[in-house]
């Protein structure tokens, strides 16, 4: 092992720091807007950081994450709307929501590998996303207002900008942590042995799908948290973000950030969502400037983000 | 009875519009393993092309085969540039650097043609129906569509089985650094067939033209609907996307003409018509999800690698 | 690696640029500028931008500063655009909304924070009825009442039967509601398309035709309408069954629907032939500021709205913290719209005439909509007993 001190970790630790600190540095300028920007990119960033879990560690490219951040959401959604407004049940709903369809779906897809995977995932979200138009009661295409943010007994007050914040960071670091205690528990190890060479643990006599499914769960789980966080952000929530396209752009954090790194995906986020929004400050053909700029990445910076720092501090 | 015989036609008809795209996103998948989002850009461009070739030459036929050639130069190039040097790349660099084509595509339409779209209008000749069967009329511009995807396939078919070329993109397909080691210039021959991709999409594109809109972005749904298609059908299977594009485009049709009446006879009129489009949407990715399921490899795999 | 470093503080900085609080009117706008439906945007922008210039860009003697935001037609993103307004932009108004679900997404942030939202175009039912907001105005109308002057015009034509197509959202259900709430003749059947990924209408087309209806009723906005309409002319229908509209023909839509949507009739509020002398000016130096443009009912409804804004702070003499004036005064709708003289009802959606448009060759030999009756007078939707504000 090489020393930890180097320029990735720095960053890394610099970027902790600037998110934990970022409500402070938000009052003493007074720009609201920041911390209401940063919300959303931490929360995205833990919804980024689930789907890294399966498709970094585990080879499981799924192309439906957007699903979990609509179910995780209608969940809380649809309570609010029936008058059941505290968090202590909507959010263990929400969980429990996404580990079930988390559990259906995967023992379904893990029948197939590689592209197929890729496909039959995405045709599962679809279907989630037209069954949601299809709920007239809850709005139907139009979507549905949340007109509470989710209680929790006086103990934390999510209309509160800088209380929804730490709770949303304390999310994504604690997603992250418990990540990383997954791959290197025993269970991690053997779900990243089974992505480099799945006959020999099949061989050696672990049950490869097994352990891919807990892991395919386990992070549909906690990108439904997301999807619970995000409908408290935007108090809103519509079938339009369960659609592919939410998920290719999951999909393109997680790469650009760099696939199978722990804080990959919360840099990839971090930057990807800046980037879209000072762009589009600066001109409205921002896409332009984007579009290619995702190609030079492929190109010239395997392993995205983190693998150019990594590259970097090598020297 | 006539209304079924006309149903039909819209399905085989919009099956194998879609087969039209399929297959471009079939071959290039199946040869050289490679992932290409930016399909749909190539299907958006072909339209784009004609309708400005048409406009400029006053002539529909002439403007189509210039935009066939145009789009057709514009694959290689493309290649040429870029996506060469994506092959033997993991699928998901493929998708993220075909994702960044796709918006820098459809921003470079909106700065060149303006967000508005274009049309592309008929010569007077294919506006009229055509009587086929007493008392059924259809759109003669929907027969030359079916028409011309059937005599794509055929001639697609021959290319592939009976001629030299076809040979190398079968063995291809199958054993790619085994041809490499017999000395075939694998580069051209990739290039070729990208080439001929961006063609069949960009011809899938110019197609559809005068019956839906060019504009901006059109190619991204049907994309997702040509990479059902391609699996369903097997990857790298030609005569797979040909059967599983037919059977898209009637499940698509026939569940929506007929689906709202058959639930009405279970449901309230309102919640019929409201649950039937969400439904037979839904029938598409069902059908692929229980092909997966139990086929993992599609109906008709290509040969095993 | 120090690069990485600069560019991050660059982009930090780029976003942390506090407002300036100066002495100007500050208004946020918030459109569709990318994507497929940009050209909605685009000429709502023009509109505003035109009205500025009739206006000297000062209300109040101030000077007036628009900040544009793109939603991407994503309630999500229209909804932090709209905070980013609000809350990092301090501006006094927020106005435009094209989609109905970005409008019912960003109007909480509004509404909580008393900052005024005009909408220059959604009209959702709820916005007329239980969400309606002391601070929300609408300068276009609510989505029930376009369809309903055609269902009325329908059986002032004497139809006896009708099929409807339309989208399958909320607007779509609202717009086929609406044609059923006032049509008297039979409806014969009912389709409901996937909004917005489905393109093709044959197997609709020809369940209408074989359903033997005397008419067809759609509504499909944008580039479906252009679809639609070159299908309905494709499969023959056009000298079969006559084809009644909302939404489906305006001024963007028409060079691309070209002679396909001669003689098809739609109802509107506002159209560009309206004998009203703003109505005049409005559409003429439109046409020479942007050079082969027309303006739409969409452009209509922002050029009022800008002027429904000016009333208001030329009342409060530019100031803007005076918001129950400004409210007051908006209510009267005291300003020349171009649509014609029109009151607001209690839930602040405008009580106004529909008119039948036709499509005809216009002088140039270019194809043009123009009025041909009076559909309805002073109408006013059918949600407003549910809006808890009174007059």
């Amino acid at each position: 092992m090489k020393s930890h001190i180097n320029a990735r970790n720095v960053i890394v630790a610099l970027v902790a720091l600037g998110l934990t600190l970022l409500p402070a540095y938000s009052a003493l300028t007074g720009n609201i807007f920041i911390l209401t920007l940063f919300t959303r990119i931490v929360i995205f960033a833990l919804a980024a950081a689930s789907l890294n879990l399966i498709m970094g560690y585990g080879g499981m490219m799924s192309f439906g994450h957007a699903a979990y951040l609509g179910i995780g959401g209608y969940a809380v959604g649809i309570l609010a709307h029936e008058g059941i407004g505290s968090g202590f049940i909507q959010w263990p709903v929400a969980l429990a929501l996404s580990a079930l369809y988390a559990l259906v779906i995967g023992a379904l897809s893990l029948r197939t590998r590689g592209v197929y995977f890729i496909m039959i995932t995405l045709a599962f979200a679809q279907m989630a996303y037209y069954i949601a138009s299809g709920l007239s009661r809850y709005g139907g295409d139009d979507g549905l207002t949340i007109y509470k943010r989710s209680t929790f007994g006086g103990l934390i007050d999510l209309s509160n900008r800088v209380q929804f914040y730490y709770l949303c960071l304390a999310c994504l670091f604690g997603g992250v942590y418990l990540i990383w205690r997954i791959i290197n528990s025993r269970f991690g190890m053997v779900v990243q042995g089974v992505r480099s060479n799945e006959q020999r643990m099949q061989a050696i006599g672990f049950h490869a799908n097994r352990y891919r499914l807990v892991c395919f769960v386990i992070s549909g789980t906690i990108c439904g948290l997301a999807g619970a966080l995000l409908a408290n952000n935007t108090d809103f929530i519509s079938p339009a973000g369960m659609y592919w396209t939410r998920s290719g752009e999951l999909m393109v954090m997680v790469v650009f950030g760099g696939m199978g790194s722990l804080f990959g995906p919360v840099l990839g986020t971090i930057v990807f969502l800046l980037l879209e929004e000072v762009l589009s400050q600066f001109t409205e053909y921002w896409a332009l400037i984007m579009g290619p700029l995702l190609l030079l990445i492929v190109l010239f910076a395997r392993g995205g983000i983190m693998g150019l720092l990594g590259r970097l501090s090598r020297g | 009875m006539l209304v079924l015989v006309e149903q039909s036609l819209n399905g085989l008809q919009f099956g194998l519009l879609l087969f039209l795209l399929a297959a471009g996103l079939t071959l290039v998948f199946g040869i050289m393993d490679f992932v290409n989002l930016a399909h749909g850009s190539l299907y958006m461009m072909g339209a784009y092309f004609a309708a400005t070739f048409v406009a400029w030459t006053n002539s529909f036929v002439l403007g189509i085969l210039m935009a066939l050639g145009a789009t057709l130069l514009l694959g290689i190039a493309l290649e040429f540039i870029a996506l060469r040097h994506l092959y033997g790349r993991d699928h998901l660099d493929q998708v993220l650097a075909t994702f960044g084509l796709i918006l820098f595509f459809n921003d470079a339409v909106r700065l060149i043609w303006g967000p508005a779209g274009l049309s592309l209008p008929l010569p007077a000749w294919l506006t009229v129906p055509v009587q086929i069967v007493p008392g059924v009329f259809y759109p003669a511009y929907r027969l030359s569509i079916i028409v011309v995807a059937l005599a794509v396939a055929a001639l697609l078919y021959i290319v592939v089985m009976r001629t030299r070329i076809g040979m190398l993109i079968r063995a291809g397909a199958s054993n790619r650094e085994m041809i490499g080691a017999l000395g075939i210039n694998i580069k051209l021959l990739f290039t070729l067939v990208f080439g001929l991709g961006a063609a069949l999409a960009g011809l899938a594109g110019l197609m559809q033209a005068p019956i839906l809109t060019v504009q901006i972005g059109m190619g991204e749904n049907i994309l997702i609907l040509a990479f059902v298609i391609i699996v369903i059908g097997g990857i790298g299977s030609i005569r797979g996307a040909f059967m599983a594009a037919i059977f898209v485009g009637m499940i698509d049709t026939l569940g929506r003409a007929f689906l709202p009446d058959l639930l009405r006879t279970v449901l309230s009129s309102a919640a019929a018509s409201t649950a039937a489009p969400a439904l037979s949407s839904m029938l598409i990715y069902l059908l692929m999800a229980i092909v997966l399921v139990v086929r993992p490899e599609g109906l008709f795999p290509a040969a095993k690698r | 690696m120090k690069k990485a470093f600069w560019l991050a503080g660059a982009t930090i900085l780029a976003l942390a640029q506090p407002a300036l609080a100066g002495d100007t009117i500050k208004i946020g706008f918030v459109s569709t500028f990318s994507g497929p439906t940009a050209v909605i945007g685009n000429d709502m922008r023009n509109s505003f931008e035109l009205a500025l210039d009739h206006l000297g860009r000062k209300m109040g003697g101030k000077p007036v500063e628009v900040l544009y935001e793109d939603d991407g037609q994503k309630p999500d993103v229209g909804k932090q655009k709209t905070e980013k307004l609000i809350q990092s932009d301090k501006v006094d108004f927020v106005v435009g909304y094209i989609w109905s679900n970005v409008l019912l997404a960003s109007l909480k942030t509004a509404v909580d924070s008393k900052t005024f939202l005009i909408s220059a175009n959604a009209g959702p039912s709820q916005l007329a009825g239980e969400l309606c907001s002391p601070y929300v105005f609408s300068t276009s109308w609510q989505n029930d009442q376009t369809p309903q002057a055609v269902g009325t015009y329908m059986n002032q034509k004497g139809v006896k039967s009708v099929f409807l197509i339309g989208p399958n959202y909320a607007a779509g259900k609202d717009m086929l509601a609406g044609v059923k709430s006032t049509f008297k003749g039979q409806v014969v059947g009912e389709e409901y398309t996937v909004w917005p990924s489905q393109l093709d209408f044959s197997a609709e087309l020809t369940k209408a035709k074989n359903s033997k209806a005397e008419s067809i009723f759609v509504f499909y906005p944008g580039a479906a309408g252009v679809q639609f309409l070159n299908q309905y002319a494709q499969a023959g229908l056009k000298q079969q069954i006559p084809l009644y509209t909302a939404f489906t023909i305006d001024e963007l839509s028409l060079p691309l629907q070209k002679d396909n949507a001669i003689g098809v009739p739609g109802a509107q509020q506002w159209v560009n032939d309206l004998p009203f002398p703003e109505n005049k000016k409005f559409v003429e130096d439109y046409r020479k500021k942007y050079t082969g443009l027309r303006p739409t009912f969409y452009g209509a409804q922002s050029y009022d709205a800008a002027n429904l804004i000016n009333s208001a702070v030329v009342a409060v003499k530019g100031d803007t913290s005076k918001k129950d004036e400004m409210k007051a005064e908006m209510e009267k709708a005291n300003f020349k719209s171009v649509r014609g003289p029109f009151k607001y009802g209690n839930n602040h959606i405008p009580i106004q005439n529909f008119y039948l448009q036709d499509v005809v060759k216009d002088a140039d030999g270019q194809l043009s909509l123009k009025t041909v009756a009076t559909i309805v007078k002073d109408d006013q939707d059918r949600f407003h007993d549910k809006c808890p504000m009174k007059k």
